[in-house]
């Protein structure tokens, strides 16, 4: 790519929103690692670039759904870290009052309609909520991130098929980080992959390379500006790599270490900060976009870690209004 | 029936812009025409005919919730909500939950349900229990015209996720229906006929037969206290201790099996309250914990029958 100042602008906005991705699950880590943090945690370090190369094709109130690994998509929408730490030490103030955690992240004052417990859950919320964002008459759009594992559950098919149908404003990504679970992706998936089988359903599909930040949104925007003009819903395919394990308790053992060194040589923000650099940026600069995010997580840590835990009391609010249970005295 | 279903939702949607209904042939006046006229009248963005694709009529209702549309989902028939369990399950019925109280599926999630013209095991299935286990959603049942209708108006208007089981086999009873639908509050019994012999209490298609076998009991001198929940979850507690506080007899009578079926919850819930003592003789009059066969006979071998449930009363007003 030539470096413009626009794109070096962009490239510098990506980099700052990956960086505190980075910084925000490495504390998140350390915060579990040091038994303050209760329950596990499903981190994308490795994978910043799909969700920032996305998420900077979107406008504000274009929507979101995510899936059990979504702090990226989370921050890269613009989800404040304070509330989202919070969340996940369980403590109030967070995003969801401690009830969620980390499997649970939203912000629907950004758009982003919440992480998801169950593989391709976000799907047919996704289909759906671009619907009625077309009934409100809004022109939004809808970006549903899920994983390779995905592909291989049958709302993956439904709701491609069904966006297809109404040509629904939905952004497909496919976030493809090569292992479902404890599973090698390609070992549980037949067939050409997630591209062919959207193509096969007729929505139009591409791959990128997800560990390169700008690659990512230049397709995203693309894609975004063709949903956007009612073309219909488009796949976007980012080849990742996950270096972590599938949780924070998972070290990952059973993988070759060759691959995962490989990849770790891939990773997309030491890759874009390399291109900046041969840009002409400067390294100060780019140390200083670290050194703030990491300064931002660690004060999220701090507070999360001194704010007060919710009063067991909510753990009975926001159930139903009707034939709600009372609260015990 | 039918019709007062098929009014009810048309107000609905007449009053509000933002209801709208999604599921299997809908557009074509649905599967019992309790959408007749609806795309005429309401559009096709309104009045949407989807894929065989349960899992998604059921996670785009969520998804258009979410951003402030009120969608009536429709399941066709219920059993195949088995095919959208997770939808259901982990995300309607959480949601709010899950993201302290940022959305709310305001959804109606219908599911016509129950014994219907020898249609076998995966077309005749009653679950009510299951969901009324379910923290998040409301689940109703009723059984006359004039209380399906009120109590689809209040659900379409609830902000929470309502369970609506129409009942399948009642859609052909007939009944004064008012031109102006009012919602009916959830909880409320109805009280179908005052006795002291014993207090009967049921729902759904169950209460049809429930209202012969006492009316013929009646006959006899046997006046029962019978009550029709209309809905489970929240279901009219009070009424029910009250009642059994004076007769001191309960049978209780749903068509969906017997072992832990709702009829268990309401019987722990009177002996908590009236305490061991309290009742001098208690019965559920459910099916057997058998699938729902095919073939007349068998069904009728499996079926909540009139002379069943004077049996199971009067065994109970002679204890």
């Amino acid at each position: 790519m030539t470096a413009s100042r626009g794109n070096l602008d962009h490239a510098l906005s990506l980099l700052r929103t990956m960086r505190r991705i980075r910084a925000f699950e490495e504390a998140a880590l350390a915060g579990h690692k040091a038994g303050e943090i209760p329950g596990p945690l499903h981190v994308s370090i490795g994978q910043e670039a799909v969700a920032a190369g996305v998420c900077a094709a979107l406008r504000r109130d274009d929507r979101i759904t995510s899936n059990h690994r979504g702090h990226g998509h989370a921050i890269a929408k613009g989800a404040a870290p304070g509330p989202m730490m919070r969340e996940l030490y369980g403590r109030a103030g967070g995003f969801c009052g401690g009830k969620g955690g980390s499997m649970h992240i939203a912000d629907f004052s950004v758009g982003m309609l919440g992480a998801n417990g169950v593989v391709a859950g976000g799907i047919p919320i996704a289909v759906g909520a671009a619907q009625g964002l077309r009934l409100l008459g809004s022109d939004a759009i809808v970006a549903c991130f899920f994983g390779d594992g995905a592909v291989n559950r049958g709302p993956f098919l439904e709701g491609l098929n069904w966006a297809a149908l109404w040509r629904l404003l939905v952004l497909f990504v496919c976030e493809d980080n090569a292992v479902a679970a404890f599973t090698r992706a390609d070992a549980v998936t037949a067939g050409a992959g997630a591209v062919a089988r959207a193509e096969a359903i007729g929505v139009p599909a591409a791959s990128v390379d997800g560990n390169d930040a700008l690659a990512v949104l230049d397709l995203a925007e693309a894609m975004v500006a063709s949903i956007r003009r009612g073309e219909g819903p488009r796949l976007l395919h980012a080849r990742t790599f996950r270096l972590l394990g599938h949780t924070s308790t998972d070290p990952a053992a059973w993988r070759d270490a060759a691959e995962v060194e490989a990849a770790r040589a891939r990773e997309p923000i030491a890759r874009l900060e390399a291109w900046l650099a041969a840009n002409g940026v400067d390294r100060g600069v780019l140390e200083a976009i670290a050194a703030d995010a990491e300064a931002e997580m660690a004060r999220a840590r701090a507070e999360a870690l001194a704010a007060p835990w919710p009063a067991p009391a909510s753990a009975f609010a926001d159930v139903q209004d009707v034939g709600a249970v009372p609260v015990p005295a | 029936m039918i019709e007062a279903l098929r009014r009810a939702a048309e107000q609905e949607m007449r009053r509000d812009p933002r209801v709208w209904v999604l599921g299997e042939d809908v557009a074509r006046g649905g599967l019992f025409g309790q959408y007749r006229g609806f795309l005429e009248a309401f559009g096709p963005d309104r009045v949407v005919s989807t894929p065989i694709s349960e899992s998604t009529i059921m996670g785009a209702g969520l998804g258009a919730a979410l951003v402030g549309t009120r969608p009536i989902i429709e399941m066709r028939i219920f059993d195949f909500v088995m095919c959208a369990m997770d939808e259901l399950v982990n995300q309607i019925a959480k949601v709010r939950y899950m993201f302290g109280g940022q959305g709310r599926a305001s959804v109606v999630v219908r599911m016509p349900h129950g014994m219907w013209r020898n249609s076998a095991a995966q077309h005749s299935q009653m679950l009510e229990a299951w969901f009324a286990h379910l923290p998040g959603v409301v689940v109703v049942a009723p059984s006359t015209p004039a209380d399906a209708a009120g109590l689809l108006v209040a659900s379409i208007r609830s902000d929470d996720p309502v369970l609506f089981f129409d009942p399948k086999d009642l859609f052909g009873e007939t009944g004064e229906v008012p031109d102006e639908i009012e919602p009916l509050p959830f909880a409320m019994a109805r009280r179908v006929r005052s006795g002291d012999a014993a207090t009967v209490v049921t729902w759904s298609a169950a209460a049809r037969d429930v209202a012969r076998a006492t009316e013929s009991l009646g006959r006899e001198g046997i006046e029962t206290d019978v009550l029709d929940l209309r809905s489970i979850w929240p279901w009219d507690e009070e009424a029910v201790v009250a009642s059994v506080a004076r007769t001191r007899r309960l049978v209780v009578v749903h068509e969906a099996v017997e072992p832990a079926g709702f009829g268990a919850e309401v019987v722990a819930r009177v002996v908590e309250r009236l305490g061991p003592g309290g009742l001098r003789a208690v019965r559920r009059l459910g099916a057997p914990r058998v699938p729902v066969p095919f073939s007349p006979p068998l069904e009728t071998a499996i079926r909540v029958t009139e002379q069943k449930i004077v049996a199971a009363i009067r065994d109970v007003v002679a204890a």
